[in-house]
């Protein structure tokens, strides 16, 4: 209990004070960028899973980030939110900038920030509890008040009211896979975060459930900014605004609107990987 | 029969039960209870044939209400169970109240707090390999542990509840431990990382998505455990539990017997009657014992089990 007491810090809401550099990875436009990246480092163990990572990720837009298996791109995702905290033999340098305080410095309390900054994962993984449960979960863990009229507006923003109007007192395990990542989007989205960060979220689902993910985040888009990874190119395309593609060892290639990244990639191997040379 | 109270009969039992009977079937859910009765009326019918057909006057009950509210006796006929069964029940009581909070805290430590790395992690798994091994130690081993440090050293007095309590609690803890410990670790780490990306601090997250999923599991163990507290007499005999009391102890420091300390006792007795009767009943009384704490038990697991799905 004695962690949360420090969930008053507020981050502040000035947007990136860091200057725009020219480099890979910065912004250019005046687009305002909500988490910044400066010289990020990950080590697990001896292995140097992140490599000097420079990324301004833009507000209320969808950034994705690509790349083939083991790149990092998960890694640099549970960065974000300090997920990689609970990683015991993790080791990170470098910045992490959420609206101008770097979440690494001592006085961040991890916990308040995952409050601001929610995740989804590869698998659904809803409680064993009722629907209505899963969806109070945050609410209730923050101290939040519960009422049915959140958990119906978090389950509608998710598009999964019409499919479980009446029955929220049903487990959510009696759920479909596809449902269940709703469910679990809808839980991520209730408290009312700044930022959602994907892992693959419709990797483990067939296409109808995934085309269904896939507007959903469009939608998100709108109130929240979604940084979402996925090792399928063509959603990355269809759902991006911004695509970073990571390659092998865990270097940053090349961050940039995901149009120009499909379309024109300025080095060799970025347009190799999206071409489907190698990974 | 009168008339009248054939009457009263049907209208107050056979017609609602027959009643109750149709609805059933019509449910066209599993009808097999409804043959219950038949079974029981039809069980009964048989036994009374048989009965009457052999001459077999049926066995002689020894155990019956008179064994378990009196205390030992030199005549079979009265001796009873009833200060050993009190005796267990307050040692067993005691020893709940002891050692499944410390083997349970032990569990969520070691699973979901201990370091596993560093110096401190290898502690920690000498720690886990000398846990596993103590659950592999004969009870005997206990029994003398707690006669040399919980009886004497600490002077607790041999064989006094407490005593008794804290020697069989140091004997279930490793399975305890370990058990509890391995419904911990069923708890898929999905959703561990599910709260803690919530903003759950390890306390929320303990308190509500590890422990519920894992309560089920962990009561299980403490079943087991406690049939097997309740049972054992090896140690009893080691920190110098009575054979045979003829009070029940009304406090901690009371001189207390058992039930298989009792059994243990009549397997002596030179009178035949001992041996076979009173014996038996008495180890029927302990099985009875074991088997509805055991039903308890799965009762309030089954009832955990349900509200998690």
């Amino acid at each position: 209990m004695s962690n949360t007491d420090n969930s008053l810090i507020e981050f502040g809401v000035t947007g990136s004070e860091t200057e725009q550099t020219p480099e890979t990875g910065t912004l250019t436009e005046d687009t305002q960028s909500i988490i910044s990246t400066r010289g990020l480092d990950v080590w697990y163990g001896d292995d140097h899973a992140l490599q000097d990572v420079d990324m301004d990720i833009p507000k209320n837009r969808v950034t994705a980030i690509i790349g083939p298996s083991g790149c990092g791109k998960s890694t640099f995702l549970r960065c974000l939110n300090r997920m990689n905290d609970m990683v015991e033999t993790a080791r990170i340098e470098g910045e992490v900038r959420f609206n101008g305080t770097n979440v690494y410095d001592d006085d961040v309390d991890a916990i308040a920030l995952r409050r601001q900054i929610g995740m989804v994962f590869q698998h659904p993984n809803p409680f064993p509890k009722s629907i209505y449960d899963n969806v109070a979960y945050g609410l209730r863990v923050q101290d939040k008040p519960v009422n049915d009229e959140i958990i119906e507006t978090a389950l509608r923003r998710a598009a999964l009211w019409d499919e479980v109007e009446g029955q929220l007192d049903k487990s959510a395990r009696d759920l479909s896979g596809g449902q269940q990542q709703r469910l679990c989007i809808a839980r991520a989205i209730a408290v009312d975060p700044d930022v959602v960060l994907m892992d693959e979220p419709a990797s483990a689902l067939d296409p109808v459930a995934t085309s269904k993910i896939e507007d959903l985040i469009e939608e998100l888009a709108e109130e929240y900014t979604v940084v979402i990874v996925t090792h399928n190119m063509q959603q990355a395309a269809r759902i991006s605004d911004k695509t970073a593609v990571f390659l092998t060892g865990g270097k940053l290639a090349e961050f940039d609107d995901t149009q120009k990244i499909f379309e024109n990639p300025e080095s060799q191997r970025v347009e190799d990987y999206i071409t489907g040379k190698f990974g | 029969m009168t008339p009248g109270l054939v009457l009263v009969f049907v209208l107050c039992l056979l017609f609602p039960l027959g009643v109750l009977a149709w609805r059933r079937f019509q449910s066209g859910e599993s009808n097999l209870g409804l043959a219950a009765p038949f079974l029981i009326i039809g069980g009964t019918a048989i036994g009374v044939l048989v009965a009457n057909a052999t001459g077999f006057a049926g066995p002689e009950p020894w155990l019956d209400w008179q064994f378990v509210t009196s205390a030992h006796s030199r005549h079979p006929e009265e001796a009873g169970l009833y200060p050993a069964i009190i005796g267990s029940f307050f040692i067993m009581m005691v020893m709940a109240v002891f050692a499944f909070p410390v083997s349970i805290g032990a569990a969520i430590y070691l699973e979901e707090y201990a370091p596993s790395t560093g110096w401190r992690g290898r502690v920690v798994q000498l720690i886990q390999v000398n846990i596993a091994n103590l659950a592999g130690v004969p009870s005997v081993v206990y029994g003398l542990l707690g006669l040399a440090i919980i009886a004497r050293a600490l002077r607790l007095g041999t064989g006094a509840v407490t005593t008794a309590a804290f020697t069989l609690g140091l004997l279930i803890m490793p399975i305890t431990i370990i058990s509890a410990q391995e419904a911990i670790r069923a708890v898929p780490d999905e959703h561990r990382q599910a709260s803690y990306a919530m903003g759950a601090s390890d306390w929320h997250t303990l308190r509500r998505v590890v422990l519920p999923e894992a309560l089920p599991g962990i009561l299980t163990g403490t079943i087991l455990s406690l049939g097997r507290a309740i049972g054992e007499t090896a140690p009893l005999i080691m920190i110098g539990a009575a054979t045979t009391v003829y009070s029940p102890p009304t406090t901690l420091n009371d001189s207390v017997s058992a039930m298989p300390m009792q059994i243990f006792a009549w397997a002596g007795e030179f009178i035949a009657d001992f041996r076979t009767g009173v014996l038996s009943a008495g180890v029927l009384t302990l099985l009875l014992a074991m088997l509805s704490m055991n039903a308890v038990a799965i009762l309030i697991r089954n009832r955990y089990e349900q509200e998690q799905t």
